[in-house]
């Protein structure tokens, strides 16, 4: 392991570039999720079809993709941007799909009787939406959005491997092409880097879950 | 929860309130197209020279590009089949053995398991690729070369975890009585699994397998980042390293792959809309193996 060693601070570079990367783009992707969900519920069709477009556009289609559209397709429209930059909009276009759908299925597993009460008790689709079904829905929607976002983590190695760098992956990169260093130590460490997010994330979320839910 | 809950039938206020902000709406969203087309045009992004090798038939390079685009969908839907055949087979087999050994021999299954569910399918890729082709083990004669089981390998440590959860999910959510019964009659913990309890689990999660094809089949294109292999997206980038037209080639792969990963979602929803009507499968179990099912299922890169 000593490769890994020698250039542990490169791998914590790397580390928290890939942490930067997840956090700027899990603020991203829960507003415009949230934002995308409510359009799937909401009582104006156009809404409604808009967001089942986004969702179905950005679920079916490789992240990978995505952000080679931001790369090429924005400097097209005269957006000229740093690669950093492409790439996060990537990652929140992305993932903003399947926050968007943790949401709505979430909303849909709020009984309907909630919801007829707070109809039948004179609140608009606004009100019961913020008052009556939101709150109870954001507890379910917590453990789906958990994984969503450690997976937006594992994400951040796409963003970093398309060109991006400076993330832990772009790190083992360097380190093995650049500095032609063998390949098998290098990528543990970086595996080591990933889990020691996922891991701890996933056992926190299991508590999280526990504590939430919501017996029905 | 049905939606319209929610809100009542618009009435005539408003559906004038739908329709005026429908307009306005449509004509900034119109006023949006118009900035983006112009801006477009002005870089000459609809000019047949640019379009033309992809849609007009006559074009020289037209049959070329075309080519190498049917190329890079088998090499993806093969690379995909491959990696999900032996991710369900690798999957089944670690959800039976975590079911059926006791707490210590269950130990090194739950280590495997959260171990490659938490790492960046691109690094199992990377993994599947490059590090085992360092390390001497060597693909190459193997149908297909080095670079396509790398990525099936790097794929399918990935999938087959998932692939447990489900299935482990799924023999879950089946009612006591069919395991009980089944012991009953005289079958083995072995039989049990196999003949009862098996079937009816895959038949459970099958909306959940479909499902997670489509992330196996995204995922595919990752291996642009690791090593040459002639799948979708990689012959997508080939093609407009040649012809110098990004977005018109990463539309029409974009198209494509929409078509076929929204083909296989409708087909898991069909499936799971038929089993609930059916009532072999009952709703509430269909739902409580949704809940209980690993939530990782349809993410993906």
């Amino acid at each position: 392991m000593s490769p890994v060693l020698d250039n542990l601070d490169l791998y914590v570079e790397g580390f928290l570039t890939s942490l930067g990367i997840c956090l700027l783009a899990m603020v991203g992707s829960l507003l415009l999720g949230v934002v995308i969900a409510a359009c799937r519920v909401s009582p104006v069709p156009p809404l409604r079809a808009f967001g089942l477009f986004w969702v179905t556009t950005f679920r079916n289609t490789p992240l990978s993709l995505v952000l080679f559209f931001c790369a090429f397709g924005l400097p097209e429209l005269g957006i000229n941007a740093s690669f950093y930059a492409f790439g996060i909009t990537g990652l929140i276009l992305y993932t903003s799909a399947f926050v968007a759908e943790a949401v709505r299925s979430g909303i849909n597993s709020v009984p309907a009787g909630q919801a007829e009460a707070s109809r039948s008790l004179g609140l608009t689709f606004g009100q019961s939406l913020r008052h009556v079904v939101l709150p109870q829905a954001l507890r379910t929607v917590v453990p789906p959005l958990g994984s969503v976002v450690i997976a937006m983590f594992k994400n951040s190695a796409v963003v970093g491997a398309f060109g991006v760098g400076g993330d832990l992956w772009s790190t083992g990169q360097t380190l093995t092409s650049a500095r032609g260093l063998e390949t098998l130590p290098i990528f543990v460490g970086v595996a080591l880097g990933y889990l020691a997010i996922t891991l701890p994330a996933g056992a926190l979320l299991q508590l999280v879950e526990r504590k939430v839910a919501i017996a029905r | 929860m049905s939606e319209p809950v929610l809100y009542d039938a618009q009435g005539p206020r408003a559906r004038r309130r739908t329709l005026i902000g429908t307009v306005v709406g449509v004509l900034l969203l119109a006023l949006l197209v118009f900035v983006v087309v112009r801006r477009l045009d002005d870089r000459d992004q609809f000019s047949m020279e640019k379009w033309g090798p992809l849609i007009d038939p006559s074009n020289e390079a037209f049959d070329a590009v075309w080519r190498l685009i049917r190329e890079g969908i088998v090499n993806t839907l093969k690379a995909a089949a491959v990696a999900m055949v032996l991710s369900v087979v690798l999957g089944t087999l670690i959800a039976v053995a975590r079911l059926s050994l006791g707490r210590v021999g269950r130990i090194p299954l739950i280590g495997l398991v959260e171990l490659f569910r938490g790492l960046p399918v691109v690094v199992l890729v990377y993994f599947g690729v490059r590090v085992l082709d360092d390390v001497g083990v060597d693909l190459s004669g193997l149908p297909g070369g080095q670079v396509f089981w790398g990525l099936v390998i790097g794929l399918t440590a990935y999938n087959m975890v998932v692939f447990a959860e489900v299935i482990r999910a799924g023999v879950a959510s089946l009612p006591r009585g069919q395991r009980e019964g089944a012991l009953a009659t005289g079958l083995t913990n072995g039989q049990t699994m196999r003949i009862v309890l098996l079937p009816q689990a895959f038949r459970v999660m099958l909306p959940a397998i479909i499902s997670q094809l489509v992330v196996v089949l995204k995922d595919t294109s990752l291996v642009t980042f690791v090593a040459n292999f002639d799948e979708l997206l990689s012959q997508g980038e080939s093609i407009q390293r040649n012809l110098d037209n990004p977005i018109q080639v990463f539309v029409v792969i974009a198209v494509l792959y929409i078509a076929i990963n929204y083909t296989l979602g409708r087909l898991a929803q069909f499936i799971q809309a038929r089993q609930a009507r059916s009532g072999r499968v009952s709703g509430t179990t269909v739902a409580t193996a949704a809940a209980t099912g690993p939530a990782h299922v349809g993410q993906g890169a």
